[in-house]
């Protein structure tokens, strides 16, 4: 288990019980009494650390290493069933974007998705989940055949943005992401859009305009990462805490500025720490929308999408 | 750059003439070379010496682009509300003001309408005085409401991008205006009517990957910076020099993402063919 910094009575207790647990086991004394008592306080602890999170330890857990990234959202989903599709049919297999067809209790479901890497080599192919404009092409091409075979689309966003490459710039990251944009007004199939784990900026939207739009509990959507603001805004990288905070970057913040439709609760202490639980939490969610989206009207489908966000923002006009 | 501003940002082309005293220089950066005001202004603010196309604001594209100089603004009155309250250094309230102040402008996009060779058109284009020209509510409103006009009017639309990115002082809200405009510009698709996107120095960031790169024909002015990422990102992800002209207009066009580069003095009968073009249910 890796704790994160703020985590550390955490840790300090769950050490405790792993001892108690073990003294009770080789030495037969009865430890019962204790280990529930220890049980108790930190679950009250647990409680207490994660119902006051600030806006960077929500950062911090959307980045916890042990948290689930795409796939294996997709293996659950699914019951572990589905066929990854690869390629933008143009120039390569983006291995920072996956896609692919499945069922979610019968029904069908195009899945798509950025994709950390979960070792060292992994992260270093999967580029952290930074897509190219490969894998952008290849999320459009996978959501035109969804819309062809009438096939409802998911997507699980997960990335620290666009991967700022030179070849990215030589193949139009610009143009690529703005043509999802452009292009999943169009897309005449319901859209659900779920934030498992980072969601920054343009790198996240290009496969984030959705009928639904939900953030997991403890993760972030925001125009730039809280550091690149720091970095930017107070010329220095020291101020990532309080640019976390200015951003507004969390789900409440999201929601209650009405720029997502919802938030999906986590397991106590973040994702990772009961990944089958996050992942029912989320399976319920596409589950409780998709039909309502299934049976709305194609035109009302695309109008309703595009009025939502056209209405995006507040200003004044005296 | 201007030897002397006779009054800093505010001054629209035409009152700019006007108050232009003698014996007023413009200094070339690109090649030095140094022209009297008048005449550079004449060029449309283009180097006569070496090509450089100066920055310039939404006064002066509206001066160029417009028969006689004349349109009318749309939407003026759109101001920006510091929404989430954003404080870095300075307060964006405070930044907000300061922009206005010293641009006499409200925010970083206008909307001009009016006739070019007798066509009529809507020009959305950014000022990139204002805050960079970046990318906020305000901005993403005026994109949408200009479209709503051209839609009713069955009007063209031209934006002309200037602009740094997205507005960080809007965090989401400015992230969505990439959405908001994408949305719009589907509907004026839809209507059958033109989008042509100029992207002129610099285009970078949201704004390239929305609106910027959506055009029916996406053009630029020479030499210009256009890209997703900007060149310093760039370079310390990759370790290692950019090679020449990377992220300029011309390495655009050869890469495939331009339609043409236009010299400003082509602008706008270049825009005027093309929408008699695209106009062509009119013959029968
Ligand atoms: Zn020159």
């Amino acid at each position: 288990m890796v704790y994160l910094d703020f985590e550390s009575d955490i840790e300090q207790l769950e050490t405790e019980l792993q001892k108690l647990r073990e003294v009770g086991e080789k030495t037969g004394i009865d430890t019962n009494a204790a280990i529930v008592d220890l049980e108790k306080q930190l679950l009250e602890k647990k409680k207490e650390i994660y119902s006051h999170l600030s806006a960077w330890q929500k950062v911090q857990v959307s980045r916890h290493p042990e948290r689930p990234y795409t796939i294996a959202y997709m293996d659950y989903v699914t019951g572990n069933n589905w066929i990854e599709l690869h390629g933008d049919r143009n120039v390569a297999d983006d291995k920072a974007m996956v896609g692919g067809l499945g069922q979610i209790e019968g029904h069908s479901v195009m899945m798509i998705g950025q994709q950390k890497g979960i070792n060292t080599k992994m992260r270093q192919i999967r580029r952290f989940g930074m897509a190219n404009p490969e894998g952008y092409r290849k999320a459009l091409r996978l959501m035109r055949m969804a819309e062809k075979f009438n096939i409802p689309i998911i997507t699980f966003i997960d990335t620290p943005g666009a991967y700022p490459g030179l070849e990215a710039e030589e193949r139009g990251q610009g143009e690529a992401i703005a043509r999802n944009l452009f292009e999943m007004f169009r897309i005449k199939v319901p859209i659900i859009c779920i934030i498992i784990g980072e969601g920054a900026s343009g790198g996240a939207l290009g496969i984030g305009i959705g009928d639904k739009v939900l953030m997991l509990e403890n993760t972030w959507y925001s125009v730039i990462s809280p550091e690149s603001c720091s970095s930017i805004l107070w010329r220095s990288w020291d101020h990532k805490e309080k640019a976390a905070e200015a951003l507004k970057l969390t789900a409440d913040d999201m929601l209650k500025n009405k720029l997502i439709d919802g938030i999906i609760k986590e397991p106590l202490g973040g994702a990772h720490r009961d990944m089958n639980q996050a992942f029912e939490f989320v399976k319920k969610e596409i589950l409780k929308h998709l039909p309502a989206l299934k049976k709305e009207k194609k035109d009302k489908l695309i109008q309703k999408r595009i009025e939502k966000f056209a209405q995006m923002g507040v200003y004044t006009e005296k | 750059m201007w030897f002397k501003r006779t009054k800093e940002g505010i001054t629209t082309s035409t009152s700019e003439k006007k108050e232009t005293p003698e014996g007023l220089w413009y200094k070339c950066p690109d090649c030095k070379e140094i022209t009297p005001a008048e005449d550079h202004e004449k060029n449309n603010w283009v180097c006569n010496a070496c090509g450089y196309h100066e920055r310039i604001g939404s006064a002066e594209y509206f001066h160029i682009l417009f028969d006689e100089g004349k349109y009318k603004l749309l939407d003026e009155k759109l101001k920006a509300i510091d929404a989430l309250q954003f404080t870095d250094t300075k307060p964006y309230a405070g930044r907000l003001k300061d922009a206005q102040q010293n641009t006499g402008l409200n925010d970083a996009m206008q909307t001009g309408t009016g006739r070019i060779e007798g066509l009529p058109l809507v020009v959305c284009c950014m000022d990139f005085s204002f805050i960079g020209g970046s990318m906020g509510v305000v901005v993403g409103e005026k994109i949408s409401r200009a479209i709503d006009h051209c839609i009713k009017n069955k009007k063209a639309l031209l934006i002309i991008s200037k602009s740094g990115g997205a507005r960080m002082m809007e965090s989401a809200f400015s992230l969505m205006q990439m959405a908001k405009t994408s949305a719009k510009l589907t509907l004026l698709a839809e209507a059958g009517l033109p989008y042509f996107s100029l992207c002129t120095d610099p285009t970078t960031g949201g704004v390239t990957a929305s609106y910027a790169m959506l055009g029916d024909i996406n053009m630029a002015e020479p030499n210009a910076l256009i890209g997703f990422a900007g060149p310093r990102v760039v370079k310390e992800t990759i370790g290692t020099d950019l090679p020449a002209g990377f992220q300029r207009s011309e390495f655009l066009l050869e890469k495939g993402f331009l339609d043409f580069i236009v010299h400003r003095k082509e602008l706008k009968s270049r825009l005027a063919k093309l929408i008699t073009i695209f106009n062509n249910e009119k013959v029968k």
